[in-house]
């Protein structure tokens, strides 16, 4: 493996002009996709991707990065599933290594209720082309050795789920190669410039304030992450959205390879191995909705011990760094994507714990959007309407975690 | 860091021992009934800054108490104004 794959990547960023077709708001994954998208699919140029920081600072930069799609509704593991395969081509597409890595997924229940969800779960995602299989206790001691199923005693896990197709990239590695791919071909992308207000002329919204002057633009996107509802607020959109922090921390290497990514919906935590062996955790939202990404020393005790009751190795380990990201949840665990009711403004949100996966596919899906006016058939079930068509997405059973 | 809620009755105490619950909020500028209806039930003012909010103390005493956050930093403020 390249020991420094940054170095291949090259990154020149933008000034932005005074106008543009098409100005996304956010450099995470979610505007650099469809950035990417509307240039190389449907010849789409004159566009801006603005960030306030960084390009990647955002949620993209901070995720525990596995791809799957064994969710819960067919809308969703169509879509997922369609990432998923977008995801495996991306690296020979942009010509960059993103290190995707294949590595399955296990998941465990430990109570009737978390085997009516994963039993409902398979069925699923047989039906709509997700191959999640069913495990017994012992061939989750098979997949993955180092589970101790008694759970300390207290838990036991009584059965499993397998998805195969399970696997993690490098979130640094999908940024730059998106945000490279898309200045190939003539994009802009700005970081460093943090969009305060937007401009409306007659009922429409035309462009952008920054401080560093106006930009005017055809169609302006919103993809702020956990910024979500300040950007609509500038637009006169209402949204169902609340921000919640997402924390997770990596450990010291352990010295094996440990293969699957291995999750416990009822406990709320899940683990896969990094490329340097650091076993990486994660867990739910942080019940109190909020901006700050500070990390706690609750969720940091919480989640040490939810690990170390389904693999007692990790008792061994130290914890290296804890994170937060800021996390834009929806009320039905799904995604949001497309038209706002106002002209000119477009939303790809509600992303919340889960929407890094999500990245080849949603960039896709919102390019076809602008470039034809008309939502493709994958993305037209997430639309912002559904709530006051009561035609919600409910999936909280498979997007709680990662 | 560590999170814990200011109980008025038992002090400060760990954020687990808490339910959060929220006070929904429609703006004045939505009249038509419909619309605050769908706001009401889905629709969040997600506020950067200072919000009100209910408190459980379910693991201590188990009364609801009113808590004012900021929420750009998660803060425990005095009631604004
Ligand atoms: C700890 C953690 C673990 C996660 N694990 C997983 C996982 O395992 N699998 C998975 O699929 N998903 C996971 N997610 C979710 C995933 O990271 C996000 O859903 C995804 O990265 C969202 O991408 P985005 O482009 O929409 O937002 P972001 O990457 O957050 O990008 C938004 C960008 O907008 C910028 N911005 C905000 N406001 C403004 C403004 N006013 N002007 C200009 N720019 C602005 C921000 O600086 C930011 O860079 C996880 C998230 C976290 C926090």
């Amino acid at each position: 493996m390249n020991e420094h794959p940054e170095a291949e990547i090259t990154l020149r960023w933008n000034e932005p002009e005074a106008s543009y077709d098409v100005v996304i708001v956010g450099g995470g994954g979610h505007g650099l996709s469809t950035a990417y998208h509307l240039a190389t699919r449907h010849d789409i140029t004159r566009v801006l991707v603005l960030d306030a920081g960084y390009i990647g600072g955002g949620n993209s930069g901070r995720n525990t990065t596995v791809i799957r799609a064994n969710y819960g509704i067919p809308e969703a593991v169509r879509f997922y599933q369609h990432s998923l395969e977008r995801y495996r081509r991306l690296e020979e597409e942009t010509g960059r290594s993103m290190m995707h890595d294949r590595k399955g997924l296990l998941w465990m229940a430990h109570s009737e209720a978390g085997v009516r969800r994963e039993r409902a779960r398979a069925a699923v995602n047989q039906a709509f082309g997700a191959e999640t299989v069913y495990l017994e206790p012992d061939e989750i001691a098979t997949t993955c050795p180092e589970i101790d199923l008694a759970c300390g005693g207290g838990f036991p896990a009584v059965m499993g789920a397998s998805f195969h197709q399970g696997a993690t990239a490098r979130h640094d590695r999908v940024v730059w190669a998106l945000a490279e791919g898309a200045m190939r071909c003539g994009v802009h992308v700005a970081p460093h410039t943090a969009v305060t207000g937007l401009i409306h002329e007659h009922g429409r919204i035309v462009g952008v304030e920054t401080p560093a002057g106006r930009v005017a633009a055809g169609t302006v996107v919103s993809a702020v992450g956990g910024n979500a509802t300040l950007l609509a607020d500038m637009a006169g959109v209402r949204l169902p959205i609340k921000t919640h922090p997402l924390q997770a921390f990596v450990t010291n290497r352990y010295q094996r390879r440990f293969d699957p990514i291995v999750a416990s919906g009822d406990l709320g935590f899940y683990v896969s191995q990094t490329a340097r062996g650091q076993m990486l955790l994660g867990a739910e939202i942080d019940r109190q909705p909020s901006y700050s990404r500070g990390s706690t020393y609750e969720l940091l005790a919480s989640l040490s011990h939810r690990a170390i009751t389904v693999l007692p190795f990790m008792r061994n380990l130290r914890v290296l760094r804890q994170w937060t990201g800021s996390c834009d949840m929806s009320p039905d665990y799904s995604p949001i994507m497309g038209d706002t009711g106002v002209d000119g403004f477009l939303v790809t949100t509600g992303w919340g714990t889960w929407g890094f996966k999500a990245i080849p596919a949603g960039g896709e899906c919102m390019a076809e959007h602008i470039a034809t006016g008309v939502a493709p058939e994958l993305m037209a079930p997430f639309s912002l309407d559904r709530f006051e068509r009561d035609r919600t997405l409910a999936d909280r059973g498979s997007s709680g975690t990662h | 860091m560590s999170m814990r809620v200011p109980c008025p009755h038992c002090g400060l105490r760990s954020i687990e021992e808490w339910v959060h619950g929220e006070i929904p909020t429609v703006p004045d500028t939505i009249v038509d009934p419909d619309r605050r209806d769908v706001d009401r039930g889905y629709m969040h003012t997600n506020v950067h800054g200072a919000v009100r909010e209910a408190w459980f103390h379910l693991s201590g005493c188990r009364r609801w108490v009113t808590l004012w956050r900021d929420t750009r930093t998660d803060e425990w403020i005095e009631p604004p104004g």
